[in-house]
Protein backbone atom coordinates (compact mmCIF):
# COMPACT_ATOMS: atom_id res chain seq x y z
CA UNK A 1 0.00 0.00 0.00
CA UNK A 2 2.86 2.35 1.24
CA UNK A 3 4.29 1.62 -2.48
CA UNK A 4 1.39 1.92 -4.69
CA UNK A 5 1.26 5.64 -2.53
CA UNK A 6 4.64 6.55 -3.53
CA UNK A 7 3.75 5.14 -7.16
CA UNK A 8 0.65 6.51 -7.77
CA UNK A 9 2.18 9.09 -10.32
CA UNK A 10 3.77 6.99 -12.47
CA UNK A 11 0.76 4.69 -13.18
CA UNK A 12 -1.32 7.78 -13.38
CA UNK A 13 1.28 8.74 -16.10
CA UNK A 14 0.55 5.70 -18.17
CA UNK A 15 -3.07 5.96 -18.25
CA UNK A 16 -2.94 7.83 -21.33
CA UNK A 17 -0.84 5.77 -23.03
CA UNK A 18 -2.97 2.65 -21.23
CA UNK A 19 -6.18 4.12 -22.72
CA UNK A 20 -4.79 4.99 -26.05
CA UNK A 21 -3.41 1.48 -26.80
CA UNK A 22 -7.11 -0.17 -25.13
CA UNK A 23 -8.84 1.79 -27.38
CA UNK A 24 -6.98 1.37 -31.04
CA UNK A 25 -5.46 -1.71 -30.69
CA UNK A 26 -7.10 -3.97 -27.95
CA UNK A 27 -11.03 -3.68 -29.08
CA UNK A 28 -9.87 -4.17 -33.08
CA UNK A 29 -8.50 -7.17 -31.47
CA UNK A 30 -11.79 -7.83 -29.69
CA UNK A 31 -13.16 -7.02 -32.98
CA UNK A 32 -12.03 -9.88 -34.88
CA UNK A 33 -15.20 -11.95 -33.75
CA UNK A 34 -16.50 -10.67 -36.61
CA UNK A 35 -14.60 -13.34 -37.97
CA UNK A 36 -17.33 -15.90 -37.02
CA UNK A 37 -19.77 -13.57 -37.31
CA UNK A 38 -22.60 -12.16 -40.24
CA UNK A 39 -21.98 -8.70 -39.89
CA UNK A 40 -24.19 -6.60 -39.90
CA UNK A 41 -23.43 -2.93 -39.66
CA UNK A 42 -26.54 -2.04 -37.33
CA UNK A 43 -25.47 -4.97 -34.63
CA UNK A 44 -21.74 -4.22 -35.26
CA UNK A 45 -19.88 -6.51 -33.10
CA UNK A 46 -23.32 -8.30 -31.55
CA UNK A 47 -23.77 -9.36 -35.37
CA UNK A 48 -25.46 -13.28 -35.41
CA UNK A 49 -23.00 -16.13 -34.98
CA UNK A 50 -22.24 -18.25 -38.24
CA UNK A 51 -19.62 -20.28 -37.11
CA UNK A 52 -16.81 -21.26 -39.16
CA UNK A 53 -18.58 -20.60 -42.64
CA UNK A 54 -16.64 -17.62 -43.48
CA UNK A 55 -13.27 -19.71 -43.01
CA UNK A 56 -15.14 -22.48 -44.98
CA UNK A 57 -16.13 -19.48 -47.69
CA UNK A 58 -13.06 -18.13 -48.14
CA UNK A 59 -10.85 -21.45 -48.65
CA UNK A 60 -13.13 -22.82 -51.26
CA UNK A 61 -12.36 -19.53 -53.09
CA UNK A 62 -9.17 -19.91 -55.88
CA UNK A 63 -8.66 -16.46 -55.87
CA UNK A 64 -7.86 -16.67 -52.13
CA UNK A 65 -5.63 -19.74 -52.06
CA UNK A 66 -4.04 -18.31 -55.40
CA UNK A 67 -3.01 -14.70 -53.23
CA UNK A 68 -1.36 -17.14 -49.94
CA UNK A 69 0.71 -18.77 -52.79
CA UNK A 70 1.51 -15.01 -54.24
CA UNK A 71 2.59 -13.39 -50.58
CA UNK A 72 4.64 -16.38 -50.02
CA UNK A 73 6.40 -16.26 -52.99
CA UNK A 74 7.24 -12.77 -53.06
CA UNK A 75 8.27 -12.09 -49.60
CA UNK A 76 10.63 -15.18 -49.71
CA UNK A 77 12.20 -13.53 -52.25
CA UNK A 78 12.05 -10.28 -50.93
CA UNK A 79 14.18 -11.39 -47.64
CA UNK A 80 16.82 -13.41 -49.37
CA UNK A 81 17.70 -10.92 -51.98
CA UNK A 82 17.56 -8.23 -49.51
CA UNK A 83 19.69 -10.43 -46.48
CA UNK A 84 22.29 -10.88 -50.45
CA UNK A 85 22.02 -7.01 -51.59
CA UNK A 86 23.17 -5.86 -48.18
CA UNK A 87 25.64 -8.17 -47.14
CA UNK A 88 27.29 -8.13 -50.43
CA UNK A 89 26.81 -4.00 -50.38
CA UNK A 90 28.45 -3.70 -46.38
CA UNK A 91 31.11 -5.80 -47.32
CA UNK A 92 32.11 -3.78 -50.14
CA UNK A 93 31.74 -0.55 -48.20
CA UNK A 94 34.13 -2.19 -45.47
CA UNK A 95 36.79 -2.45 -47.79
CA UNK A 96 37.51 1.30 -48.02
CA UNK A 97 39.69 2.75 -45.63
CA UNK A 98 38.34 6.30 -46.07
CA UNK A 99 35.08 6.86 -43.61
CA UNK A 100 34.19 10.16 -45.80
CA UNK A 101 33.73 7.64 -48.81
CA UNK A 102 32.37 5.11 -46.95
CA UNK A 103 29.32 7.76 -45.21
CA UNK A 104 29.08 9.42 -49.07
CA UNK A 105 28.16 5.89 -50.21
CA UNK A 106 25.91 4.97 -47.46
CA UNK A 107 24.17 8.17 -47.67
CA UNK A 108 23.55 7.72 -51.41
CA UNK A 109 21.81 3.93 -50.86
CA UNK A 110 19.93 4.90 -47.76
CA UNK A 111 17.42 7.75 -49.73
CA UNK A 112 14.73 5.70 -51.44
CA UNK A 113 14.01 4.28 -48.09
CA UNK A 114 12.73 6.97 -46.53
CA UNK A 115 10.30 8.19 -49.00
CA UNK A 116 7.13 6.64 -49.09
CA UNK A 117 5.81 3.95 -51.50
CA UNK A 118 3.55 6.28 -53.28
CA UNK A 119 6.38 8.10 -54.44
CA UNK A 120 8.52 5.58 -55.25
CA UNK A 121 5.62 3.95 -57.07
CA UNK A 122 5.35 6.87 -59.03
CA UNK A 123 8.63 7.18 -60.24
CA UNK A 124 8.37 3.33 -60.82
CA UNK A 125 5.64 3.71 -63.45
CA UNK A 126 7.32 6.21 -64.84
CA UNK A 127 11.12 4.75 -65.63
CA UNK A 128 9.54 1.62 -66.67
CA UNK A 129 6.83 2.43 -68.68
CA UNK A 130 7.66 1.13 -72.46
CA UNK A 131 9.12 4.53 -73.36
CA UNK A 132 10.86 5.07 -69.73
CA UNK A 133 14.32 5.40 -69.32
CA UNK A 134 14.80 1.39 -68.32
CA UNK A 135 13.62 -0.11 -71.22
CA UNK A 136 15.77 3.16 -73.48
CA UNK A 137 18.49 2.00 -71.80
CA UNK A 138 18.10 -2.11 -72.52
CA UNK A 139 17.40 -0.50 -76.30
CA UNK A 140 20.76 0.30 -76.25
CA UNK A 141 21.95 -2.84 -75.25
CA UNK A 142 19.58 -4.53 -78.29
CA UNK A 143 16.88 -5.76 -75.59
CA UNK A 144 13.43 -5.42 -76.62
CA UNK A 145 11.16 -3.04 -74.30
CA UNK A 146 9.34 -5.37 -71.66
CA UNK A 147 6.12 -5.13 -69.17
CA UNK A 148 7.13 -4.95 -65.90
CA UNK A 149 4.01 -3.86 -64.55
CA UNK A 150 1.48 -5.81 -67.23
CA UNK A 151 3.04 -9.13 -67.98
CA UNK A 152 2.44 -11.10 -65.30
CA UNK A 153 5.45 -13.48 -65.28
CA UNK A 154 7.53 -10.50 -64.81
CA UNK A 155 5.39 -8.38 -62.11
CA UNK A 156 6.72 -10.20 -59.20
CA UNK A 157 10.25 -9.96 -59.69
CA UNK A 158 9.49 -6.13 -60.57
CA UNK A 159 7.95 -6.29 -57.09
CA UNK A 160 10.56 -8.35 -55.58
CA UNK A 161 13.73 -6.17 -57.50
CA UNK A 162 12.02 -2.89 -56.47
CA UNK A 163 11.67 -3.58 -52.95
CA UNK A 164 15.02 -4.43 -52.49
CA UNK A 165 16.18 -1.31 -54.07
CA UNK A 166 14.46 1.14 -51.85
CA UNK A 167 15.30 -1.28 -48.58
CA UNK A 168 19.30 -2.49 -48.53
CA UNK A 169 20.44 0.77 -47.37
CA UNK A 170 18.95 -0.33 -43.95
CA UNK A 171 20.63 -3.76 -44.28
CA UNK A 172 23.83 -2.31 -45.26
CA UNK A 173 23.30 0.10 -41.83
CA UNK A 174 22.82 -2.84 -39.79
CA UNK A 175 25.34 -5.20 -41.14
CA UNK A 176 27.89 -2.29 -41.76
CA UNK A 177 27.62 -1.96 -37.79
CA UNK A 178 28.27 -5.65 -36.79
CA UNK A 179 31.45 -5.14 -39.09
CA UNK A 180 32.74 -2.54 -37.20
CA UNK A 181 32.48 -3.75 -34.28
CA UNK A 182 34.87 -7.06 -35.65
CA UNK A 183 38.18 -6.73 -33.10
CA UNK A 184 41.05 -5.66 -35.94
CA UNK A 185 43.50 -7.94 -33.88
CA UNK A 186 41.85 -11.27 -35.81
CA UNK A 187 42.68 -9.93 -38.82
CA UNK A 188 46.12 -8.89 -37.88
CA UNK A 189 46.89 -12.45 -36.61
CA UNK A 190 45.34 -14.09 -39.72
CA UNK A 191 47.81 -11.95 -41.54
CA UNK A 192 50.31 -13.38 -39.87
CA UNK A 193 49.64 -16.89 -40.16
CA UNK A 194 49.82 -15.64 -43.90
CA UNK A 195 45.72 -15.89 -44.73
CA UNK A 196 44.79 -14.04 -48.05
CA UNK A 197 42.40 -11.11 -48.49
CA UNK A 198 39.41 -13.48 -49.51
CA UNK A 199 40.10 -16.41 -46.88
CA UNK A 200 39.98 -13.24 -44.22
CA UNK A 201 36.74 -12.38 -45.51
CA UNK A 202 35.50 -16.14 -45.36
CA UNK A 203 36.68 -17.25 -42.04
CA UNK A 204 36.70 -13.69 -40.08
CA UNK A 205 34.55 -11.32 -41.80
CA UNK A 206 31.58 -14.04 -42.45
CA UNK A 207 31.66 -16.18 -39.82
CA UNK A 208 31.62 -13.08 -37.29
CA UNK A 209 28.90 -11.82 -39.25
CA UNK A 210 26.48 -15.05 -39.55
CA UNK A 211 24.85 -14.05 -36.32
CA UNK A 212 23.22 -10.71 -37.25
CA UNK A 213 22.48 -12.41 -40.89
CA UNK A 214 20.97 -15.03 -38.94
CA UNK A 215 19.01 -12.75 -36.47
CA UNK A 216 18.17 -10.27 -39.85
CA UNK A 217 16.90 -13.66 -41.23
CA UNK A 218 15.13 -15.02 -38.34
CA UNK A 219 13.40 -11.81 -37.58
CA UNK A 220 11.94 -11.39 -41.44
CA UNK A 221 10.41 -14.67 -41.21
CA UNK A 222 7.37 -13.03 -39.12
CA UNK A 223 6.91 -10.27 -41.78
CA UNK A 224 6.70 -13.76 -44.47
CA UNK A 225 2.88 -12.89 -44.81
CA UNK A 226 3.45 -9.31 -45.43
CA UNK A 227 4.75 -9.09 -49.34
CA UNK A 228 4.01 -5.26 -48.92
CA UNK A 229 0.70 -3.87 -49.34
CA UNK A 230 2.06 -0.07 -49.55
CA UNK A 231 4.40 -1.40 -52.70
CA UNK A 232 1.77 -3.38 -54.40
CA UNK A 233 -1.54 -1.76 -54.15
CA UNK A 234 0.12 1.13 -56.26
CA UNK A 235 1.64 -0.52 -58.82
CA UNK A 236 -0.22 -3.58 -59.55
CA UNK A 237 -3.61 -3.75 -61.96
CA UNK A 238 -5.67 -6.83 -62.69
CA UNK A 239 -4.04 -8.41 -65.99
CA UNK A 240 -1.35 -9.60 -62.83
CA UNK A 241 -3.87 -10.29 -60.14
CA UNK A 242 -2.91 -13.82 -61.14
CA UNK A 243 0.83 -13.52 -59.74
CA UNK A 244 0.77 -10.32 -58.35
CA UNK A 245 -2.27 -10.09 -55.63
CA UNK A 246 -1.46 -10.82 -52.37
CA UNK A 247 -3.52 -11.35 -49.33
CA UNK A 248 -3.32 -7.76 -47.88
CA UNK A 249 -4.68 -6.30 -51.33
CA UNK A 250 -7.54 -8.60 -51.23
CA UNK A 251 -8.24 -8.08 -47.91
CA UNK A 252 -8.65 -4.45 -48.71
CA UNK A 253 -10.59 -4.85 -51.82
CA UNK A 254 -13.00 -7.42 -49.81
CA UNK A 255 -13.57 -5.73 -47.07
CA UNK A 256 -13.04 -2.08 -48.03
CA UNK A 257 -14.19 -1.53 -51.51
CA UNK A 258 -17.08 -4.47 -51.50
CA UNK A 259 -17.95 -3.63 -47.81
CA UNK A 260 -17.90 -7.48 -47.11
CA UNK A 261 -16.45 -6.58 -43.08
CA UNK A 262 -16.53 -10.52 -42.37
CA UNK A 263 -14.98 -12.16 -45.39
CA UNK A 264 -12.20 -9.44 -44.99
CA UNK A 265 -11.96 -9.97 -41.33
CA UNK A 266 -11.66 -13.56 -41.72
CA UNK A 267 -9.04 -13.24 -44.29
CA UNK A 268 -7.15 -10.66 -42.03
CA UNK A 269 -7.22 -13.13 -38.85
CA UNK A 270 -6.07 -16.05 -41.08
CA UNK A 271 -2.66 -13.92 -41.97
CA UNK A 272 -2.79 -12.75 -38.19
CA UNK A 273 -2.54 -16.36 -36.49
CA UNK A 274 -0.20 -17.39 -39.25
CA UNK A 275 2.11 -14.27 -38.98
CA UNK A 276 1.59 -14.74 -34.96
CA UNK A 277 3.11 -18.46 -34.81
CA UNK A 278 5.97 -17.40 -37.59
CA UNK A 279 6.72 -14.75 -35.17
CA UNK A 280 6.76 -16.88 -32.08
CA UNK A 281 8.63 -19.65 -33.80
CA UNK A 282 10.93 -17.29 -35.32
CA UNK A 283 11.68 -15.89 -31.80
CA UNK A 284 12.18 -19.28 -30.79
CA UNK A 285 14.74 -19.85 -33.40
CA UNK A 286 16.81 -16.15 -32.93
CA UNK A 287 17.02 -17.60 -29.02
CA UNK A 288 18.17 -20.64 -29.92
CA UNK A 289 20.70 -19.96 -33.21
CA UNK A 290 21.91 -16.64 -32.05
CA UNK A 291 21.22 -15.83 -28.75
CA UNK A 292 19.14 -12.70 -29.21
CA UNK A 293 15.92 -12.54 -27.23
CA UNK A 294 13.27 -10.06 -28.46
CA UNK A 295 11.31 -11.02 -25.16
CA UNK B 1 44.90 -3.72 -39.35
CA UNK B 2 47.84 -4.06 -41.55
CA UNK B 3 48.53 -1.81 -44.50
CA UNK B 4 49.99 -3.56 -47.26
CA UNK B 5 49.31 -2.46 -50.43
CA UNK B 6 50.00 -5.16 -53.57
CA UNK B 7 48.99 -4.63 -57.10
CA UNK B 8 46.18 -7.01 -56.33
CA UNK B 9 44.84 -4.93 -53.68
CA UNK B 10 44.87 -2.27 -56.12
CA UNK B 11 43.08 -3.47 -58.60
CA UNK B 12 40.04 -4.64 -56.04
CA UNK B 13 40.09 -1.23 -54.88
CA UNK B 14 39.15 0.19 -58.58
CA UNK B 15 36.80 -2.47 -59.00
CA UNK B 16 35.12 -2.21 -55.77
CA UNK B 17 34.90 1.85 -56.04
CA UNK B 18 33.11 1.24 -59.52
CA UNK B 19 30.67 -1.09 -58.18
CA UNK B 20 29.65 0.71 -55.52
CA UNK B 21 29.31 4.07 -57.57
CA UNK B 22 27.35 2.36 -59.79
CA UNK B 23 24.84 1.19 -57.34
CA UNK B 24 24.57 4.65 -55.80
CA UNK B 25 23.50 6.04 -59.12
CA UNK B 26 21.47 2.65 -59.35
CA UNK B 27 19.53 4.43 -56.50
CA UNK B 28 19.59 7.93 -57.19
CA UNK B 29 19.22 7.98 -60.73
CA UNK B 30 15.69 7.59 -60.80
CA UNK B 31 15.33 10.93 -58.78
CA UNK B 32 17.24 12.35 -60.98
CA UNK B 33 15.17 11.23 -63.74
CA UNK B 34 12.23 12.44 -62.32
CA UNK B 35 13.17 15.74 -61.40
CA UNK B 36 14.88 15.92 -65.06
CA UNK B 37 11.37 15.42 -66.53
CA UNK B 38 9.53 17.92 -64.25
CA UNK B 39 11.38 20.67 -64.86
CA UNK B 40 10.98 19.62 -69.29
CA UNK B 41 8.50 20.53 -71.31
CA UNK B 42 5.87 18.00 -72.66
CA UNK B 43 7.22 17.41 -76.26
CA UNK B 44 10.66 16.77 -74.73
CA UNK B 45 9.60 14.18 -72.70
CA UNK B 46 7.15 12.36 -75.33
CA UNK B 47 10.11 12.16 -77.89
CA UNK B 48 11.90 10.78 -75.09
CA UNK B 49 14.77 12.71 -74.79
CA UNK B 50 15.02 13.80 -71.58
CA UNK B 51 17.23 11.68 -69.50
CA UNK B 52 19.06 13.06 -66.49
CA UNK B 53 19.09 16.89 -67.78
CA UNK B 54 15.63 18.74 -68.87
CA UNK B 55 15.16 19.59 -72.28
CA UNK B 56 13.33 22.62 -72.78
CA UNK B 57 13.20 23.73 -69.62
CA UNK B 58 10.27 24.99 -67.95
CA UNK B 59 8.70 25.76 -64.75
CA UNK B 60 4.91 25.02 -66.57
CA UNK B 61 4.53 22.08 -64.52
CA UNK B 62 5.25 23.45 -61.10
CA UNK B 63 3.19 26.29 -62.26
CA UNK B 64 0.55 23.70 -62.69
CA UNK B 65 0.76 21.65 -59.45
CA UNK B 66 0.65 24.74 -57.29
CA UNK B 67 -2.11 26.53 -59.05
CA UNK B 68 -3.69 23.01 -58.09
CA UNK B 69 -6.15 24.08 -55.18
CA UNK B 70 -6.98 20.07 -54.15
CA UNK B 71 -2.69 19.88 -54.32
CA UNK B 72 -2.41 23.09 -52.16
CA UNK B 73 -5.11 22.24 -49.45
CA UNK B 74 -3.69 18.62 -49.44
CA UNK B 75 -0.44 19.80 -48.35
CA UNK B 76 -2.08 21.84 -45.72
CA UNK B 77 -3.78 19.08 -43.96
CA UNK B 78 -0.72 17.01 -44.05
CA UNK B 79 1.06 19.37 -42.30
CA UNK B 80 -1.57 20.12 -39.99
CA UNK B 81 -1.79 16.37 -39.55
CA UNK B 82 2.03 16.14 -38.87
CA UNK B 83 1.76 19.15 -36.40
CA UNK B 84 -1.11 17.44 -34.53
CA UNK B 85 0.08 13.86 -35.06
CA UNK B 86 3.55 14.11 -33.70
CA UNK B 87 2.97 16.13 -30.81
CA UNK B 88 0.65 13.28 -29.69
CA UNK B 89 3.01 10.87 -30.24
CA UNK B 90 6.00 12.58 -28.70
CA UNK B 91 3.53 13.63 -25.41
CA UNK B 92 2.34 9.78 -25.25
CA UNK B 93 5.95 8.23 -25.87
CA UNK B 94 7.65 10.42 -23.20
CA UNK B 95 4.27 10.02 -20.75
CA UNK B 96 4.72 6.07 -21.19
CA UNK B 97 8.14 5.62 -21.35
CA UNK B 98 8.96 7.58 -18.41
CA UNK B 99 7.90 5.58 -16.21
CA UNK B 100 8.29 2.21 -18.17
CA UNK B 101 11.91 2.70 -18.05
CA UNK B 102 11.84 2.37 -14.17
CA UNK B 103 12.77 -0.82 -12.32
CA UNK B 104 10.13 -3.34 -11.17
CA UNK B 105 10.83 -1.90 -7.52
CA UNK B 106 10.18 1.44 -8.75
CA UNK B 107 7.33 0.60 -10.64
CA UNK B 108 4.93 -2.38 -9.66
CA UNK B 109 3.77 -4.36 -12.37
CA UNK B 110 6.27 -2.94 -14.85
CA UNK B 111 6.58 -6.21 -16.42
CA UNK B 112 2.53 -6.42 -17.18
CA UNK B 113 2.63 -2.70 -18.65
CA UNK B 114 5.57 -4.44 -20.99
CA UNK B 115 3.87 -6.89 -22.04
CA UNK B 116 0.23 -5.06 -22.18
CA UNK B 117 2.30 -2.25 -24.63
CA UNK B 118 4.60 -4.55 -26.75
CA UNK B 119 1.92 -7.49 -27.74
CA UNK B 120 0.36 -5.12 -29.27
CA UNK B 121 3.61 -4.88 -31.94
CA UNK B 122 2.66 -8.82 -32.22
CA UNK B 123 -0.88 -9.24 -32.94
CA UNK B 124 -3.40 -7.29 -33.81
CA UNK B 125 -7.29 -6.83 -35.02
CA UNK B 126 -6.32 -6.25 -38.73
CA UNK B 127 -7.19 -3.54 -41.14
CA UNK B 128 -11.46 -4.50 -40.90
CA UNK B 129 -12.03 -4.45 -37.25
CA UNK B 130 -10.02 -1.49 -37.33
CA UNK B 131 -11.83 0.06 -39.89
CA UNK B 132 -15.01 -0.35 -38.21
CA UNK B 133 -13.83 0.58 -34.97
CA UNK B 134 -12.62 4.14 -36.23
CA UNK B 135 -15.64 4.67 -38.47
CA UNK B 136 -17.84 3.31 -35.29
CA UNK B 137 -16.52 6.52 -33.30
CA UNK B 138 -17.36 8.58 -36.32
CA UNK B 139 -13.78 9.60 -36.79
CA UNK B 140 -14.57 9.26 -40.51
CA UNK B 141 -13.84 12.55 -42.81
CA UNK B 142 -11.69 13.86 -39.55
CA UNK B 143 -8.65 14.37 -38.96
CA UNK B 144 -8.80 12.71 -36.12
CA UNK B 145 -8.84 9.41 -38.14
CA UNK B 146 -5.46 10.06 -39.01
CA UNK B 147 -3.63 10.67 -35.68
CA UNK B 148 -5.55 9.00 -33.27
CA UNK B 149 -5.32 5.51 -33.79
CA UNK B 150 -1.21 5.49 -34.13
CA UNK B 151 -1.18 8.05 -30.97
CA UNK B 152 1.14 5.80 -29.31
CA UNK B 153 3.99 4.00 -31.76
CA UNK B 154 5.02 1.32 -29.39
CA UNK B 155 8.30 0.48 -31.24
CA UNK B 156 9.31 4.49 -30.82
CA UNK B 157 8.45 4.31 -27.61
CA UNK B 158 10.83 1.38 -26.52
CA UNK B 159 13.51 3.24 -28.73
CA UNK B 160 12.66 6.41 -25.99
CA UNK B 161 12.31 4.20 -23.30
CA UNK B 162 15.76 2.59 -24.21
CA UNK B 163 17.66 5.99 -24.30
CA UNK B 164 16.21 6.88 -20.49
CA UNK B 165 17.56 3.76 -19.42
CA UNK B 166 20.82 5.03 -20.77
CA UNK B 167 21.24 7.92 -18.39
CA UNK B 168 22.86 7.67 -14.81
CA UNK B 169 20.74 7.13 -12.54
CA UNK B 170 22.21 10.08 -10.26
CA UNK B 171 20.92 12.38 -12.83
CA UNK B 172 17.58 12.43 -11.03
CA UNK B 173 18.80 11.71 -7.62
CA UNK B 174 19.60 15.26 -6.56
CA UNK B 175 16.04 16.65 -7.52
CA UNK B 176 14.01 13.73 -6.06
CA UNK B 177 15.81 14.01 -2.85
CA UNK B 178 14.44 18.06 -3.07
CA UNK B 179 10.99 16.32 -3.32
CA UNK B 180 10.03 16.84 -7.04
CA UNK B 181 7.45 15.02 -7.94
CA UNK B 182 7.78 12.33 -10.87
CA UNK B 183 6.03 15.05 -13.59
CA UNK B 184 8.31 17.26 -12.45
CA UNK B 185 11.56 15.40 -12.64
CA UNK B 186 10.54 14.49 -16.43
CA UNK B 187 10.19 18.18 -17.34
CA UNK B 188 12.83 19.63 -15.84
CA UNK B 189 15.42 17.26 -15.05
CA UNK B 190 15.69 14.76 -18.05
CA UNK B 191 13.64 16.32 -21.07
CA UNK B 192 16.29 18.77 -21.56
CA UNK B 193 19.23 16.04 -21.53
CA UNK B 194 16.98 13.82 -23.90
CA UNK B 195 16.47 16.52 -26.58
CA UNK B 196 18.98 14.07 -29.05
CA UNK B 197 16.15 11.30 -27.91
CA UNK B 198 13.35 13.30 -28.66
CA UNK B 199 14.46 14.48 -32.07
CA UNK B 200 15.15 11.16 -33.32
CA UNK B 201 11.60 9.59 -32.35
CA UNK B 202 10.11 12.72 -33.50
CA UNK B 203 11.75 12.63 -36.69
CA UNK B 204 10.48 9.05 -36.96
CA UNK B 205 7.38 10.25 -36.22
CA UNK B 206 7.44 12.62 -38.66
CA UNK B 207 8.44 10.24 -41.78
CA UNK B 208 5.77 8.31 -40.66
CA UNK B 209 2.67 10.56 -40.48
CA UNK B 210 3.96 12.55 -43.62
CA UNK B 211 4.51 9.71 -45.56
CA UNK B 212 1.10 7.74 -44.63
CA UNK B 213 -1.52 7.56 -47.50
CA UNK B 214 -3.46 4.83 -46.54
CA UNK B 215 -5.47 5.54 -43.69
CA UNK B 216 -6.31 8.91 -45.60
CA UNK B 217 -7.87 6.54 -48.72
CA UNK B 218 -9.54 4.56 -45.86
CA UNK B 219 -11.37 6.97 -43.96
CA UNK B 220 -11.46 9.87 -46.06
CA UNK B 221 -14.71 10.01 -48.19
CA UNK B 222 -13.74 12.86 -50.06
CA UNK B 223 -10.93 14.23 -52.02
CA UNK B 224 -11.07 17.46 -50.39
CA UNK B 225 -10.17 15.94 -47.35
CA UNK B 226 -6.97 14.08 -48.45
CA UNK B 227 -4.05 14.69 -47.02
CA UNK B 228 -0.76 14.92 -49.64
CA UNK B 229 0.31 11.37 -49.91
CA UNK B 230 -3.08 9.75 -50.80
CA UNK B 231 -3.63 12.72 -53.14
CA UNK B 232 -1.01 11.83 -55.01
CA UNK B 233 -1.63 8.67 -54.81
CA UNK B 234 -5.11 9.18 -56.72
CA UNK B 235 -2.97 11.36 -59.18
CA UNK B 236 -1.29 8.82 -60.20
CA UNK B 237 -3.27 6.99 -62.26
CA UNK B 238 -6.19 10.18 -62.60
CA UNK B 239 -4.18 13.03 -63.58
CA UNK B 240 -4.78 12.37 -67.09
CA UNK B 241 -8.07 13.45 -66.44
CA UNK B 242 -7.79 15.86 -63.59
CA UNK B 243 -5.71 17.84 -66.95
CA UNK B 244 -8.46 16.93 -69.18
CA UNK B 245 -10.75 18.93 -67.02
CA UNK B 246 -8.76 21.76 -66.28
CA UNK B 247 -8.05 22.13 -70.20
CA UNK B 248 -12.36 21.78 -70.83
CA UNK B 249 -12.93 24.52 -68.06
CA UNK B 250 -10.93 27.34 -70.01
CA UNK B 251 -9.30 29.88 -67.38
CA UNK B 252 -5.46 31.36 -67.46
CA UNK B 253 -4.09 28.00 -67.18
CA UNK B 254 -4.30 27.10 -71.06
CA UNK B 255 -0.59 28.17 -72.28
CA UNK B 256 0.51 25.99 -69.18
CA UNK B 257 -0.99 22.73 -70.12
CA UNK B 258 0.49 23.46 -73.46
CA UNK B 259 4.33 23.07 -72.28
CA UNK B 260 2.69 20.01 -69.85
CA UNK B 261 1.69 16.28 -70.23
CA UNK B 262 0.38 13.85 -67.73
CA UNK B 263 4.19 12.62 -66.98
CA UNK B 264 6.15 16.14 -66.43
CA UNK B 265 2.96 16.94 -64.00
CA UNK B 266 2.55 13.91 -62.05
CA UNK B 267 6.78 14.24 -61.92
CA UNK B 268 6.35 17.59 -60.16
CA UNK B 269 3.81 16.47 -58.37
CA UNK B 270 5.90 13.83 -56.69
CA UNK B 271 8.98 15.88 -56.26
CA UNK B 272 7.22 18.51 -54.51
CA UNK B 273 6.02 15.64 -52.43
CA UNK B 274 8.89 14.22 -51.34
CA UNK B 275 11.01 17.22 -50.43
CA UNK B 276 9.79 17.44 -46.84
CA UNK B 277 11.34 14.10 -46.10
CA UNK B 278 14.10 15.10 -48.59
CA UNK B 279 14.96 18.00 -46.53
CA UNK B 280 14.91 16.26 -42.92
CA UNK B 281 16.80 13.07 -44.34
CA UNK B 282 20.63 14.46 -43.43
CA UNK B 283 19.18 14.50 -39.89
CA UNK B 284 17.10 10.92 -40.38
CA UNK B 285 20.20 9.55 -41.57
CA UNK B 286 22.47 10.56 -38.40
CA UNK B 287 19.84 9.56 -35.63
CA UNK B 288 18.79 6.74 -37.30
CA UNK B 289 21.76 4.22 -36.62
CA UNK B 290 21.75 5.47 -33.10
CA UNK B 291 17.83 4.82 -32.52
CA UNK B 292 18.53 1.55 -34.12
CA UNK B 293 21.44 0.53 -31.85
CA UNK B 294 19.38 1.93 -29.02
CA UNK B 295 16.26 0.25 -29.91
CA UNK B 296 18.38 -2.91 -30.18
CA UNK B 297 19.37 -2.67 -26.16
CA UNK B 298 16.76 -5.15 -24.23
CA UNK B 299 14.01 -3.10 -21.99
Amino acid sequence: MIKLKKQWRYHAMLLPGIIFTFVFCYIPLYGVIIAFQKYNPGLGFRSPWVGLSNFKFIFSQPNFVRTIWNTFYISVFKIIGGIIVSVVFALLLNEISSNKTKRIFQTFVYIPNFLSWVIVAGIMIDILARDGIVNQALGVLGIAPISFLSNSTIFPWTMIITDIWKGFGFGTVVYLAALTGIDPVLYESAMIDGAQRWKQIRYITLLLLMPTIILMLVLSLGNVFNAGFDQIYNLYSPIVYETGDIIDTYVYRLGIEQAQYSVGATVGLFKSVVSFVLIAGSNFLANRFAGYRIF
Amino acid sequence: MLNYKSWGRTVFNIFNHIILLATCLLCVLPFVNLLAISFSSSTAVAAGSVVFWPKDFTLASYEFTLSDGKFIRAMMISIGRVVIGVSLNLILIILTAYPLSKTKQQLAGRSIYVIFFVITMLIGGGLIPTYLLVSGLGLKNTIWSLVLPGALPVGNMVIFMNFIRSLPEEIEEAAVIDGATPMQVLMKVLLPVLKPAIATVGLFCIVNHWNDWFSGMIYMTSTDKYPLQTYLQSMLLSIEQMMQQVRQSGGDMQSVLTQINARTGRAAQLFLGAIPVMLIYPYLQKYFTKGLILGSIKG
